[in-house]
């Protein structure tokens, strides 16, 4: 067969390929809708939750900062700024979705069923903060970053091979996506057809590392190209948009189409975790200020203050409740009995190994001294 | 009965649990419609189906991750990684996430998954193909190593390996794969795993050995047989857990032991065989353990592996020199 000859311009081949990946916004800094096209269908009490998710969620992360400094709280990474990222996106899965989460993802844990004095021992350091009901469809936050995307590719073609119509979802930063992981997740989902959400929450900074550093790409979106999937990237600072975005993508993936890769603009207020990190040695001051004036609350609350949905007295009653429940998890956090070398031995295997029965014997013999 | 290659018998082995298991699911590269590289897989997607067995994209990282996934939905994957010198690309996957999740989630989950993969030296592979790697993995916690000598114990170990309800790394020895025929039984058979055999009875020196090292140590005692030396062979088959009550009751017979692995001296598991003999059984010794391994050089170029790798003439120059201390 002939092919009709083209010209080719190689310089033209040179020039990065960067595609238009445009941010999806639906309700601007102000809390005004730009976007009424997308505007997801919901209600008003749907809304409402919405926004007590958020407050929750920030109020969490300021009792968990204070209650880390007091000594109460172990390991702690920082939520404050990715409320609309975290909760929006959470808000559009369903119960039955599976999902795996990374080390800053323990709010999305939390609204999926797990506890929150549980969320507090893992935290601390207490196996019980790990011992996941069989209806949780939950893995404990993944602490080798990537590790959480290939798993996901295979949670998700299992939930394909049981013709199930869910979706696995999984969550990393923006330096998660230099990771050889990160690439083999989405494009074994891809190869696959699983229905996986894959999230890059892009917060600008793993560590003290800024995110021009990890890559030349000008948005992580696109790095769904590789994989040959779709890549959408969002405000991650706008609830309703984050929520629109995921809902179409699980509706996308459930429907047999593969995968979807989705990066959320979004910026951490904080340290990137309470062990020992100062960001005031890298970070701009001025920039942190501009984030903060795109507070996803601040925009939601003027949207629902606007739509007569919410008020002073009605965020103060949420407050309140949480900091209710916060001291009730402590509470019930504390009472998990001490741990035991004895019950870490006998959790290596479903039947111990010689080598661990002798060791048990060891352990039981000193633990009931 | 029927006379088996160790190929055969893994073939079989694979062939019995997809049949009697619908969660049983093979995949890797190359283990499909090809049958693996080298045939290991051989028929299996034709018979049970592309959903049941199948080819996965070039990525080794990928493949444990996917083997992860599928386990917490309530399959039984049997991943292959088509040489364990590759096992570094999935490191992370085996000893820093299968190994551990039984563990880490209290008991409330468990990986059930069997990564079958080829390794040995003797066939003049090209680079990292060959080399002795179980010793990385007997060193982590939550993971079972195992590696058989034979066909019987193959297609056993494998069923084994595979209905165990955690994660298991089995290792195939290449220069054994189609080296030489035994009687396999057509049905399904078990060989418990963490259980060591007495591959042949002595009553001087007992050699503690495992994979293509225990045929070596079958041609050295066979020779000191004659000379009146009477040799014990211990064939670890599981090299992590180690069955030390099987070892150290050899031990205790003979007072005599040698350790024999193809991986270099500061690899494999002789070393944790000798200190567990150490620390049960020195009052037993008549002389100091001897020791049969590699060189501590990286796995020979492939011209050079017969002055490399050990063999039955340094197991049996061992073998004398404990019995004559």
């Amino acid at each position: 067969m002939v092919t009709q000859k083209q010209k080719i311009d190689i310089d033209a081949l040179l020039n990065p390929s960067n595609t238009d990946f445009r941010m999806v916004q639906i309700l601007d800094e102000e809390g005004k809708v730009v976007n009424p096209d997308l505007m997801p269908d919901v209600s008003d009490e749907e809304l409402v939750q919405f926004m007590t998710d958020m407050v929750w969620s920030r109020i969490l992360h300021e009792r968990s900062t204070a209650l880390n400094r007091q000594g109460r709280l172990g390991f702690y990474a920082p939520t404050a700024g990715q409320e609309a990222s975290q909760l929006g996106s959470i808000a559009a899965i369903e119960k039955e979705d599976v999902l795996l989460p990374g080390y800053r993802d323990v709010p999305q844990l939390i609204k999926h069923g797990l506890p929150l004095s549980q969320a507090f021992l893992w935290s601390r350091g207490h196996v019980e903060g790990n011992d996941y009901p069989e209806s949780l469809n939950a893995l404990p936050p993944q602490i080798i970053i990537g590790a959480q995307y290939i798993q996901t590719a295979g949670v998700a073609l299992g939930l394909k091979k049981r013709g199930k119509k869910n979706v696995a979802v999984t969550y990393t930063g923006d330096g998660g996506s230099s990771q050889g992981d990160f690439y083999e997740g989405i494009n074994f989902a891809g190869a696959f057809k699983a229905p996986a959400i894959f999230f890059i929450q892009n917060n600008g900074w793993a560590i003290s590392t800024p995110r021009e550093l990890q890559t030349a790409a000008k948005t992580l979106a696109q790095k769904a190209v590789a994989a040959g999937i779709p890549g959408i990237q969002v405000d991650g600072m706008d609830f309703l948009a984050v929520y629109a975005v995921t809902k179409k993508a699980r509706e996308y993936a459930v429907a047999g189409n593969g995968p979807v890769l989705i990066e959320t603009m979004t910026y951490r207020f904080g340290p990137h975790t309470l062990s020992g990190d100062d960001p005031t040695r890298y970070r701009d001051n001025e920039v942190l200020e501009g984030w903060q004036a795109k507070d996803p609350l601040i925009r939601m609350r003027k949207f629902l203050t606007e739509k007569g949905l919410w008020s002073e007295e009605k965020e103060n009653e949420v407050i309140e409740n949480v900091k209710e429940d916060i001291k009730e998890a402590i509470k019930e956090a504390d009472k998990a009995p001490k741990q035991k070398v004895s019950s870490f031995l006998k959790s290596m295997f479903e039947e111990p190994t010689q080598g661990i029965a002798e060791q048990i014997e060891i352990f039981e013999a000193k633990e009931n001294k | 009965m029927a006379q088996k290659t160790m190929i055969e018998a893994i073939t079989a082995a694979l062939a019995h649990e997809l049949e009697t298991d619908p969660n049983v699911l093979i995949f890797g590269e190359d283990v499909g419609k090809n049958g693996g590289v080298f045939r290991a897989t051989q028929g299996l997607q034709e018979e049970f189906g592309e959903d049941r067995v199948f080819d996965t994209p070039l990525a080794e990282s990928g493949i444990g991750g996917l083997a992860f996934g599928l386990a917490l939905e309530g399959y039984r994957p049997v991943p292959e990684i088509q040489f364990f010198g590759f096992v570094f690309e999935v490191m992370d996957s085996i000893v820093g996430q299968m190994a551990r999740t039984r563990y880490r989630m209290g008991g409330t989950r468990n990986i059930p998954v069997v990564i079958r993969s080829p390794f040995g030296g003797g066939v003049h592979t090209p680079e990292l193909h060959s080399d002795n790697l179980e010793g990385l993995i007997a060193q982590s916690p939550g993971i079972k190593v195992v590696i058989p000598s034979n066909p019987y114990d193959a297609k056993g170990l494998l069923i084994s390996a595979i209905r165990d309800n955690d994660p298991v790394i089995y290792l195939e020895h290449m220069k054994l794969y189609r080296s030489f025929r035994d009687e396999v039984p057509d049905e399904a058979y078990t060989v418990p795993l963490g259980k060591a055999a007495i591959t042949k009875e002595g009553t001087d020196v007992s050699v503690i050995t495992y994979g293509a090292m225990v045929r070596e140590a079958v041609k050295a005692a066979e020779k000191l047989e004659k000379e009146g030396i009477s040799v014990e062979i211990v064939d670890l088959r599981t090299v992590s857990p180690l069955d030390v009550e099987t070892i150290i009751a050899s031990v205790e017979k003979t007072g005599r032991v040698v350790v024999v692995q193809e991986a270099q001296r500061q690899a494999g598991v002789g070393a944790m065989v000798m200190s567990e003999i150490s620390e049960r059984a020195i009052l037993s010794l008549e002389a100091p353990i001897g020791r049969v391994a590699a060189p501590d050089t990286v796995f020979p170029f492939g011209q050079a592996e017969n002055s490399w790798l050990p063999n039955a003439q340094d197991i049996e120059d061992k073998i004398k020199e404990v019995y004559n201390f």
